[in-house]
């Protein structure tokens, strides 16, 4: 029996050819990047790709009614004849191509994009459908198949009851590419979306080891319960193998991103190379490659993010979305092609017989499962969930290419099942594909939120989980939000320490939120063209002096500084900002010191500033929603790469709002300074009353300074720059010395 | 702790019918509250505070405050109390019950609306039917107080942010001189309409049993 079990691994190495069989010639990133037509619609529900364009645009009312996967088979059949009219054999969708470069991206894109708190929450669900689902359809499609068999007679009697287990194992995984392509364009809601992908990414597991166990029983003949028994250990080993050794790739990736802030450019490439890694150790080793490939993507996500530059993240985002989208392109047209090319065998009987049994099965399936599952749910699936579910049960090009693999010596009738497959692929991809959109619509059900998450549902979204955790505590129930308190508790402490750099470990879901939003808000600004009018993101006149309570101007009183202590504080500052425009000299990548920002964003957020300033009174010193004071790790680290999203710095002295006036008249030293700001700035300024002493006005961006004066410091609050130059005395001076007058 | 069944059997339906329980999730409750009072009649806030687990989050203080708000006992009254017993306990762990699966959307929304009621009480601890910029501020603060490094600003900014999103969104158009007092009610279930609270804001009883009690301390 344990030759059996070895023999059935080393099987498992004829399903995904191994990669060491590949000639060392060939790059391990699919680096064949043909882009075929226009950019792809935007690949996942969470990434916020801007306006996302049909490929066959020019033809929008069939791109409304037909998904693009369909239009891309027809393409595929419509070059396949071609071909074949002009006498030239069509190229088969070969499964080494597949399985190695087209499949990878796809897996790796939806892994990284995962949403993580959808998906564990429905784990339970997701796990069941995933498995025993899958099991039940192999099993109910592949009996009954034979049942048919037995019957028909004449032509198909050869085919053994492990023939058709195995065709019905194959045929009756959901496809995880074939469900993404087509589940996006329809937009419902998360979780009907996470429930069926999910469920599509976790079957491929199932789909392993069942594929293997009956391609190595129908050699060998017959089957004991031991056999059985190894099959289910099997499944265990490769599925958890698979998820531990992408985490391990995970953690891998997210501790190398942690010291790559001198190595902005290739950040993006460690991410790829380790997942690609993780998805071919994993292949060698005979376990599940796309559940490693999920698994890494899922793991190092958070970690990596909080490390890499913002340039990177754009990056690696959207080589992610084309090279997932070029894939996907190629597996349709491919499978088009393959269709025309293949060989075939039709038999009436058998097929429609297939198809049948397949929808069946899945109908079947769903309500079964969904029936005792939501004997477990808070939130029940309704019959329309199950609808959807159970129609969104597509089949796709990973069924094709498995069968292809079958040899014919071994299975005599494998033209046949073939044929049969992809039909089944045909049917569901154009019948249900098509018509999934107008029944989402007739049925009414949910469909996606476009919502932004403000901050307050983010506060509270926080707040329910503390909350629950605590109540659960209390019940003495070790619940879903126990343990998922302890492991945040567990990455909070330990883990993030070892994979995120400096400041950002300590930083707490909330602030990144913030600070994220921040951004988008400061993004936003400059879409909106910025400068003239407020933006329009909160379409109402309430600003903060609407919201503070108003207590006399003493509470705020500014801190007596001797007069030293002013001189001190504005010969730092004067010399900090004469120091800390960057100019990029040469684009040269070895000297592409990332520059801190770019103009547009420098502009962005001295224009958001200025409007805000605008907007207080001067009586209002509470800069509000005011970017953290930076820390000096987090300074100097900014000075030197790319913008993080700003950190914390712990209050040592008790001076938030203290604010620096260049241009007040008791500053000689400041006058040349003074008279730069005075002309551009103070113009627009001049209602703002001065209290005297120190008031920074924020030089408002004017478009002839499209200079990086004074980056770093001025885009954010006067005080911030005076704590990191009270607290750290600020650039030093391997920075480049500034030889041109501060403004031109 | 089995044989001391204090309630008899008719209390604890009137119970179970009261707050939606089952008979069997009301039992194990109460072996629960028995335990956490050490076989006393009354719970107080030291009880709760007895609780290992509980002593790690960050917001304790407010959950432990919840189970002797009068608010949420179902009259009129506000204030505190010193001490629960068994009937009050049970009635503020309802808020946390599951909706039944066959619920009509009216009383959807009305479950919905008493979660929200829940967790705005939670909030207005000085119980004047606004949630005030400095109240809110706590809130937050509170929440990050788990991480140390925290200044005040931070916590500061992020609950003015908050405010003036809810204002926005809320009331819409201000002058410049008018003040917005703080959230009420009203406007606290505006901006968590999408939140889904009556799905969420839920935790499973069904797993109760004496033996992880034991455990559970």
């Amino acid at each position: 029996m344990f030759t059996l079990f070895s023999r059935l691994c080393t099987r498992a190495s004829r399903r995904r050819v191994s990669p060491w069989a590949l000639n060392n010639s060939q790059p391990l990133l699919g680096a064949h990047c043909w882009l075929f037509e226009g950019p792809h619609d935007g690949r996942s529900a969470n990434v916020k790709v801007k306006s996302p364009h049909n490929r066959f645009h020019l033809i929008p009312r069939l791109s409304s009614i037909v998904p693009e996967s369909c239009l891309l088979i027809v393409v595929g059949l419509l070059v396949g004849g071609l071909m074949k009219l002009v006498g030239e054999i069509p190229p088969v969708l070969e499964s080494k191509i597949f399985f190695l470069y087209l499949l990878p991206p796809i897996i790796l894109d939806a892994g990284y994009f995962l949403p993580i708190r959808q998906f564990t929450e429905n784990l339970g669900t997701i796990l069941m459908f995933a498995v025993v689902g899958t099991l039940w359809n192999a099993f109910f499609v592949g009996g009954l198949l034979y049942g048919v068999c037995q019957l028909e007679g004449h032509r198909l009697v050869t085919v053994d009851l492990l023939s058709c287990l195995l065709f019905g194992s194959i045929i009756s995984a959901v496809d995880p590419v074939a469900v993404l392509a087509v589940f996006e364009e329809i937009h419902i809601n998360e979780l009907l979306h996470i429930l069926v992908f999910g469920e599509s990414l976790l079957n491929d597991a199932v789909t392993v080891v069942l594929y293997h166990l009956f391609e190595e029983y129908s050699s060998v003949g017959s089957i004991t319960v031991m056999d059985v028994f190894l099959g289910i250990v099997c499944f265990l080993v490769v599925s958890l193998g698979g998820i531990v050794v992408g985490a391990i790739y995970g953690i891998l990736a997210a501790f190398t991103s942690r010291f790559t802030s001198h190595t902005r450019v290739i950040e993006p490439l460690f991410v790829f190379v380790y997942s690609y890694m993780a998805y071919l150790s994993a292949e060698v080793f005979h376990l599940s490659g796309i559940m490693a490939l999920i698994a890494c993507g899922a793991v190092m996500r958070p970690y990596v993010e909080a490390n890499i530059s913002h340039k990177s993240h754009t990056t690696i985002k959207y080589f992610l979305k084309m090279w997932s989208s070029v894939s996907d392109t190629l597996i349709f047209i491919f499978l088009g092609v393959s269709t025309v090319a293949g060989p075939h065998e039709w038999n009436w009987t058998f097929v429609m017989a297939t198809l049948i049994f397949c929808l069946v099965a899945r109908v079947l399936g769903v309500v079964g499962l969904t029936f005792v599952i939501n004997k477990f749910r808070i939130v029940k699936l309704t019959s329309k969930d199950q609808f959807i579910i159970a129609y969104g049960g597509l089949r796709g090009a990973i069924a094709f290419s498995l069968v292809y693999l079958l040899k014919t010596e071994h299975f005599p009738m494998r033209n046949m099942f073939l044929t049969a497959i992809i039909t089944v692929i045909f049917f569901t991809v154009f019948v249900q594909g098509m018509t999934i959109r107008p029944l989402v619509d007739l049925l009414a059900v949910k469909k996606k939120q476009e919502t932004k998450r403000s901050i307050n549902e983010e506060i509270h979204t926080q707040f329910l989980d503390h909350l629950l955790t605590g109540i659960e505590d209390i019940c003495g129930h070790y619940g879903h939000h126990h343990w998922k308190d302890k492991l945040n508790r567990f990455n909070k402490k330990y883990v993030k320490k070892c994979l995120i750099a400096g400041e950002r470990s300590k930083e707490p879901q909330l602030i990144a939120f913030y600070h994220k939003m921040e951004m988008k808000q400061a993004i936003e600004l400059v879409e909106s063209g910025g400068g003239a009018k407020f933006p329009s993101a909160l379409p109402s006149t309430v600003s903060m002096q609407n919201i503070q309570p108003k207590k006399p101007p003493q509470d705020r009183a500014l801190p007596q500084l001797s007069k030293a202590r002013e001189e001190e504080i504005r010969k730092i500052l004067r010399t900090n900002l004469q120091r800390t425009r960057q100019r990029l000299r040469s684009y040269n990548r070895h000297t592409l010191v990332a520059d801190p920002y770019e103009d547009g964003w420098n502009e962005i957020l001295i224009k958001r500033k200025k409007m805000k300033e605008l907007e207080k009174k001067m009586n209002n010193y509470l800069t509000v929603p005011a970017p953290p004071p930076d820390s000096p790790t987090i300074a100097r680290a900014r000075l030197a790469s790319d913008p993080q999203a700003w950190g914390l710095k712990s209050v040592t002295e008790s001076i938030p709002t203290i604010k620096v006036d260049l241009a007040s008249p008791q500053s000689p030293e400041s006058v040349n300074m003074v008279d730069e700001f005075g002309k551009k700035g103070s113009q627009s300024k001049a209602s703002k009353e001065e209290e005297g002493g120190l008031t920074m006005k924020v030089p408002s961006p004017t478009n002839q300074r499209k200079d990086k004066t004074a980056d770093e410091d001025n885009d954010k609050e006067p005080q911030q720059r005076l704590m990191r130059c009270l607290s750290d005395p600020g650039p030093t001076a391997e920075e480049e010395d500034e030889d041109e007058a501060f403004l031109p | 702790m089995g044989a001391s069944q204090s309630g008899p059997v008719y209390m604890f339906q009137d119970l179970a019918q009261k707050t939606g329980f089952s008979i069997e999730q009301i039992k194990n409750l109460h072996n629960r509250f028995m335990y956490l009072t050490q076989d006393e009649d009354t719970l107080r806030r030291k009880h709760l505070e007895n609780i290992s687990n509980l002593a790690l989050n960050p917001i304790r203080r407010q959950i432990i405050e919840a189970f002797f708000d009068k608010r949420n006992m179902g009259e009129k009254g506000k204030g505190c109390l010193q001490e629960i017993g068994f009937e009050e306990f049970v009635t503020v762990l309802s808020f946390f019950r599951p909706p039944k699966p066959r619920t009509a959307d009216e009383d959807m929304k009305n479950i919905k609306k008493e979660k929200l009621r829940f967790l705005f009480n939670m909030h207005d601890t000085d119980n004047d039917g606004i949630i005030t910029l400095d109240e809110y501020r706590r809130v937050v603060e509170e929440l990050l107080s788990s991480y140390e490094t925290i200044g005040a600003e931070t916590a500061k900014a992020i609950s003015d942010a908050a405010m003036l999103e809810v204002a926005s969104v809320t009331v819409g158009q201000m002058g410049p001189d008018e003040f917005y007092e703080g959230i009420t009610f009203e406007q606290f279930m505006q901006i968590l309409k999408d939140v889904e609270i009556e799905t969420k804001m839920n935790i499973h009883f069904w797993n109760l049993d004496t033996r992880t009690m034991q455990c559970g301390k």
